[in-house]
């Protein structure tokens, strides 16, 4: 009887919480329906891919055919010989591709790009490729960081494709360069997209959570029941949330200077630009997401909403470039994107105002509108 | 002294959804008056209360303060307007001083003013104690601290003290009661606590809902039955339905079946209490406790609505 009571009691409680779930429907859009639509969107633009496309630099130079010892064909002559030549396109104009068929494992794409030294390496830092090959003395070199394990699977591949087709077959002919120079690394790749992901966190968690926290805790209402001006509020949050950010990216970097040697090559001051710009793009973002709802389960949603498709589609932890060609136009636009890119080109890149001005001005917009928006539509009752 | 009301309500009406909360309230304060809006959970004093404050806009009707509008005086009148509300949360992780601090920035206040208001509530000891580690007694304290923080000439109080123990109750009191001796600051408490109304309002506006079922000082609302008794009465039978019994002499019993006991209105108490003994005595009902007392304003509530006040 006892236990028979204790299982109502337990089925009272399931069913009580269940209720209390169910009953606010945003808590079912942003719990249920949202993942679903993430999962089919995604999934959709993605899962259909299942070739592995991987992009290599070739280093120009002015031999259109070179041999080997052997009279074998070394890489120009090669791509001209057996890859074929992609349509040229303004920006590309010498690119070549070569699909090695694998209907187990999905077919994997070489896009190979005839481009300089200096270009190739600004590509290698931007992580839109990781491997470069060029021909000295009759040998084709490899060039990679080897902590890359992506790298090294591309150099596996590319090595037995030119082996297979004739152009190296015998050892030595091949010689693997290892890039350990700075902004060549993983490590100098990933801390600014470290430091962009923290602005887009800190801002979205920091104020939009705690916008809306305040707001269910009737503490807005009570501030403006006083002569307190609305914006001063606002932007008394924002100017906590950049200065906070500003210590956290710096602690950030002189870790990564002191452990792992990443240097700033670039402009200090155009790096100061664009992270306050980013600051005050997501700053923007975090007050207009939450400048209406008091749930914090709500809240909670919408915050994900925003953060989790950048997260994935920005390039924080890997280079974007792997996603399918026509999403690439649109990632570049989304504010993290623009952010990590632009501080990585500072970094490793060596970029000045000139490079970041576009990007700056385009999350000083972002930040603007929607600090205004959200400023227009905010609830404070 | 009363000549220009402070505030003024006029004709005013609300609702949400299907729920009429505020149903053409009228009346008007003036300085220094001390006002309760009395009535029980639901009655429509929040609204009514939020109206005032220029938090909710009325569907209908109009009110003034100190002759002005909300709309297009915000600023004016939030510098001569203190209030609390029914429930805040202050920031957990700042200290008394800093809350208070905070809140004097915003009306340009000075230091002085901020120690002044640790004094008044009382809260000096905990000065530097963080809001998240305060009891409710000493938050509803500096809630209250932060509403007398701008010297207001209207103190909007919406049930400063629900939840509160009796002790924390009557420090509440006491503050206000030193404030209304202080100062001609005009006040409008929201509560259900009928002593609360007694000890703090010379006016009180009983409301149930969203009309005002009657207004005036104490004496004036209770002077109509001055002369009727009040018998509050429990028996040592449970639920004995003594409501349903007729009775001859026809005094009409209100039973409270959840404090199991009864209360008869008596307008000739020497001729009636021996009817109701007799009553009693007819129907093998035997008494626990028997008490007769003048009445209240919970036992007005009770006789207008049927209710009582807390219900």
């Amino acid at each position: 009887m006892n236990k028979l009571i204790q299982q109502k009691q337990l089925a009272q409680l399931i069913s009580a919480h269940f209720k209390e779930i169910i009953r606010q429907p945003a808590v079912i859009f942003w719990g249920i329906i949202f993942p679903i639509l993430m999962a089919l969107g995604l999934g959709i633009a993605f899962t259909r891919q299942t070739d592995i496309v991987r992009h290599v630099a070739v280093i120009e130079n002015n031999q259109v055919f070179t041999e080997n010892a052997n009279n074998e064909l070394l890489i120009h002559a090669f791509l001209e010989k057996h890859a074929d030549k992609i349509e040229p396109s303004k920006d590309k104009p010498h690119q070549y591709k070569i699909t090695l068929p694998d209907k187990k494992l999905g077919n994997t794409t070489f896009v190979f790009e005839k481009t300089t030294w200096h270009n190739a390496m600004i590509l290698l830092k931007r992580g839109n490729l990781g491997i470069i090959m060029d021909e000295k003395n009759g040998r084709i070199e490899y060039h990679f960081d080897p902590l890359n394990t992506d790298a090294h699977f591309s150099y596996l591949k590319l090595s037995k494709i030119f082996g297979q087709n004739g152009a190296v077959v015998e050892e030595g002919l091949e010689s693997v360069h290892p890039l350990t120079v700075h902004g060549t690394r993983y490590i100098d790749f990933l801390v600014p997209g470290l430091m962009a992901m923290g602005v887009m966190m800190s801002c979205m968690w920091g104020m939009s959570y705690g916008m809306i926290d305040k707001r269910a805790k009737k503490l807005l209402r009570r501030m403006v029941a006083t002569p307190m001006k609305k914006s001063y509020f606002l932007i008394s949050l924002m100017t906590v949330r950049i200065t906070m950010n500003l210590i956290e990216s710096t602690l950030l970097f002189l870790f990564a200077w002191l452990v792992f040697h990443v240097t700033i090559e670039g402009s200090i001051a155009g790096l100061l630009t664009i992270f306050i710009a980013g600051n005050i793009a997501f700053g923007g973002i975090a007050i207009f997401i939450s400048c209406r709802t008091s749930n914090t389960e709500v809240g909670n949603g919408l915050v994900n909403a925003v953060v989790m498709p950048m997260m994935v589609l920005s390039g924080v932890f890997f280079s974007y470039h792997n996603f399918p060609d026509w999403s690439i136009p649109f990632i570049q636009k989304l504010p993290l994107t623009l952010l990590a890119d632009g501080l990585r080109s500072i970094f490793i890149e060596g970029a000045g105002y000139s490079e970041i001005i576009l990007p700056t001005a385009i999350l000083l917009s972002i930040g603007i509108f929607f600090f205004s928006a959200g400023l227009r539509f905010f609830k404070w009752h | 002294m009363k000549k220009n009301p402070v505030i003024e309500v006029k004709n005013v009406f609300k609702s949400f959804k299907n729920v009429q909360a505020v149903n053409g309230v009228d009346f008007k304060i003036f300085k220094g008056q001390s006002v309760a809006l009395l009535g029980p959970n639901g009655a429509g004093k929040t609204t009514l209360m939020e109206m005032i404050e220029g938090i909710q806009k009325p569907d209908k009707g109009d009110i003034l303060i100190m002759g002005k509008k909300w709309k297009g005086n915000e600023r004016e009148l939030h510098r001569d307007i203190g209030l609390s509300l029914q429930e805040t949360h202050f920031i957990d992780r700042l200290t008394v001083f800093e809350t208070l601090k905070l809140f004097a920035g915003f009306y340009e206040l000075k230091r002085q003013r901020v120690d002044e208001i640790i004094r008044i509530i009382g809260l000096a000891e905990k000065t530097r104690s963080y809001v998240v580690n305060l009891s409710g007694g000493q938050r509803q304290r500096l809630a209250l601290g932060i509403a007398l923080l701008n010297n207001p000439k209207i103190l909007l109080l919406d049930e400063p003290t629900t939840g509160l123990d009796p002790n924390a109750r009557r420090e509440i009191w006491s503050i206000l009661m030193d404030l209304k001796k202080r100062s001609q600051t005009s006040l409008i408490l929201t509560t259900h606590y009928m002593e609360e109304a007694e000890q703090l309002c010379e006016r009180i506006i009983i409301i149930d809902n969203g009309r005002i079922l009657k207004q005036g000082t104490l004496e004036q609302l209770l002077k109509e039955d001055n002369d009727d008794k009040i018998i509050e009465f429990a028996l040592e039978e449970s639920n004995p339905a003594i409501d349903r019994i007729s009775n001859p002499s026809g005094f009409q019993i209100q039973w409270d079946a959840d404090r199991d006991n009864g209360i008869i209105v008596l307008k000739q108490i020497e001729k009636q209490l021996p009817e109701f003994l007799n009553f009693l005595n007819q129907n093998n009902l035997r008494l626990r406790h028997l008490e007769c007392r003048r009445k209240t304003l919970d036992d007005l509530f009770t006789t207008m609505t049927g209710r009582r006040l807390h219900e």
